[in-house]
């Protein structure tokens, strides 16, 4: 973990905004990285973001079928990731409670049939904001968690079971006392649905206590933050912390304030699933170098006819 | 003690006697629009703006003003501006409404 090597390479990495864009086709970059499978070894897990279950829309006339699609795509990588991550919006919102519940329970059934057996959630502000994270809690569990997996330590972070975008001081200081007991260099990786820091508070691309945690994480001196939200990767540091946002699996958004509205990027026919994508993170044997490889879905396999979703 | 209350009933009949000369300018929240959307003020006239919702609760953020506003229902939430610079100022709901909340924005317009 104090290896000299490992932590300038992780230092140049970040350099280059923390990232690495392996050429090649889907999947080269998982090859690389796991040599073998022993638990000291490298590994990679995957992001999947903002997959809008239960949208309906011209931003994306396949949106019954991107999910799947996305499944298959994460399948048919040539090594499958220790874990995958849904960074929030898993469902699209809707006023209906029990509709609600459907959109979840059809979620579950669709990506249970990832090869990854182990997953992890976390709610959007679709999932969550209108009920507080009820349903969600009822149907994935707790909106906040944390869990170690090959000597990295994770933070699950809710930024949207509050309405108003705030993590509340009692998260806050749930955070703290879940990272105290890490020394300061231990590797730390913070998910959570919208970007910590204000990167367009216009858009709402913000968390309202969102310095708060930043400063807390600020004491551990390897800190990644992966998030989505915002419908495509960005990639930002805030002092040593560096912040990563995943492309969505619905419709992308415009660049931050680069139009009047955040109105979704309108889907083109020429390049379908265009902007929509998953993310692929090496953890190297330091456990202190990240390498990102995002994966797109324009040009993938159009997925298997949806099954009848009516006997969910 | 006597003296600061004197003070802050001063200070209360001050306000309160501001508010009374100012314009107002009735604003209503509903999902997923605020009535205007554009609001037209001009430079260095203060304007009470009163915020109401017809539906639900929502937000009033004006980030670049640093101003954030809860609208709750059967509240009347008053918020007084004085435009000292021209431009536009978008503001949006910041609280959570539905599908379409996305969209619920507008913008002031201060003329010089
Ligand atoms: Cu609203």
């Amino acid at each position: 973990m104090n290896d000299p090597k490992g932590r300038r390479e992780f230092l140049q990495l970040l350099g280059l905004g923390g990232v690495v864009f392996a050429s090649g086709l889907a999947g080269a970059c998982s090859k690389i990285l796991r040599k073998s499978a022993g638990p000291e070894d490298d590994f990679f897990f995957v992001q999947l973001s903002d997959t809008h279950w239960g949208f309906k829309g011209p931003p994306n006339p396949e949106a019954a079928n991107t999910l799947r699609q996305a499944v298959q795509a994460v399948n048919a990588l040539p090594i499958q990731p220790d874990f995958v991550v849904f960074t929030g919006d898993l469902t699209h919102t809707t006023d209906d409670d029990a509709e609600r519940r459907k959109r979840m329970r059809e979620f579950k059934a669709i990506v249970a049939d990832l090869k990854t057996p182990v997953r992890r959630y976390m709610p959007g502000e679709h999932d969550a904001s209108l009920d507080q994270g009820k349903a969600f809690e009822e149907q994935f569990g707790a909106t906040r968690y944390s869990f170690d997996h090959k000597g990295i330590h994770f933070a699950v972070i809710d930024n949207v079971s509050d309405p108003q975008a705030a993590l509340g001081d009692k998260q806050l200081d749930w955070l703290h006392a879940d990272l105290k007991p890490l020394p300061a260099e231990a590797p730390i990786v913070v998910f959570t649905h919208r970007p910590l820091f204000d990167l367009a508070p216009q858009w709402d691309w913000a968390t309202k206590d969102g310095s708060k945690a930043i400063d807390l994480l600020q004491q551990w001196k390897n800190v990644t933050v992966f998030y989505g939200h915002i419908h495509q990767e960005h990639h930002f540091r805030t002092g040593a912390i560096a912040h990563h946002a995943a492309r969505s699996l619905i419709f992308p958004l415009p660049a931050p304030l680069s139009q009047p509205k955040r109105a979704p990027v309108p889907w083109d026919p020429m390049h379908p699933r265009r902007g929509l994508g998953f993310r692929e993170i090496g953890v190297d044997e330091s456990r202190l170098v990240l390498t990102l490889k995002e994966d797109s879905l324009e040009g993938a396999p159009t997925a298997q006819p949806a099954a009848a979703i009516g006997s969910f | 003690m006597r003296d600061a209350l004197w003070m802050m009933l001063a200070v209360t009949l001050a306000a309160a006697a501001a508010l009374a000369q100012d314009k107002v300018i009735a604003v209503t929240a509903e999902r997923f629009k605020f009535t205007p959307a554009v609001i037209e003020l001009k430079l260095g006239e203060p304007v009470v703006l009163e915020l109401t919702t017809l539906d639900r609760k929502h937000g009033f953020q004006i980030p670049d003003l640093k101003i954030d506003e809860s609208i709750e229902p059967g509240k009347v939430t008053r918020l007084r501006i004085v435009p000292d610079k021209a431009g536009t100022f978008p503001f949006h709901c910041d609280v959570f409404c539905g599908s379409g909340h996305e969209e619920m924005a507008g913008e002031i317009v201060v003329k010089p």
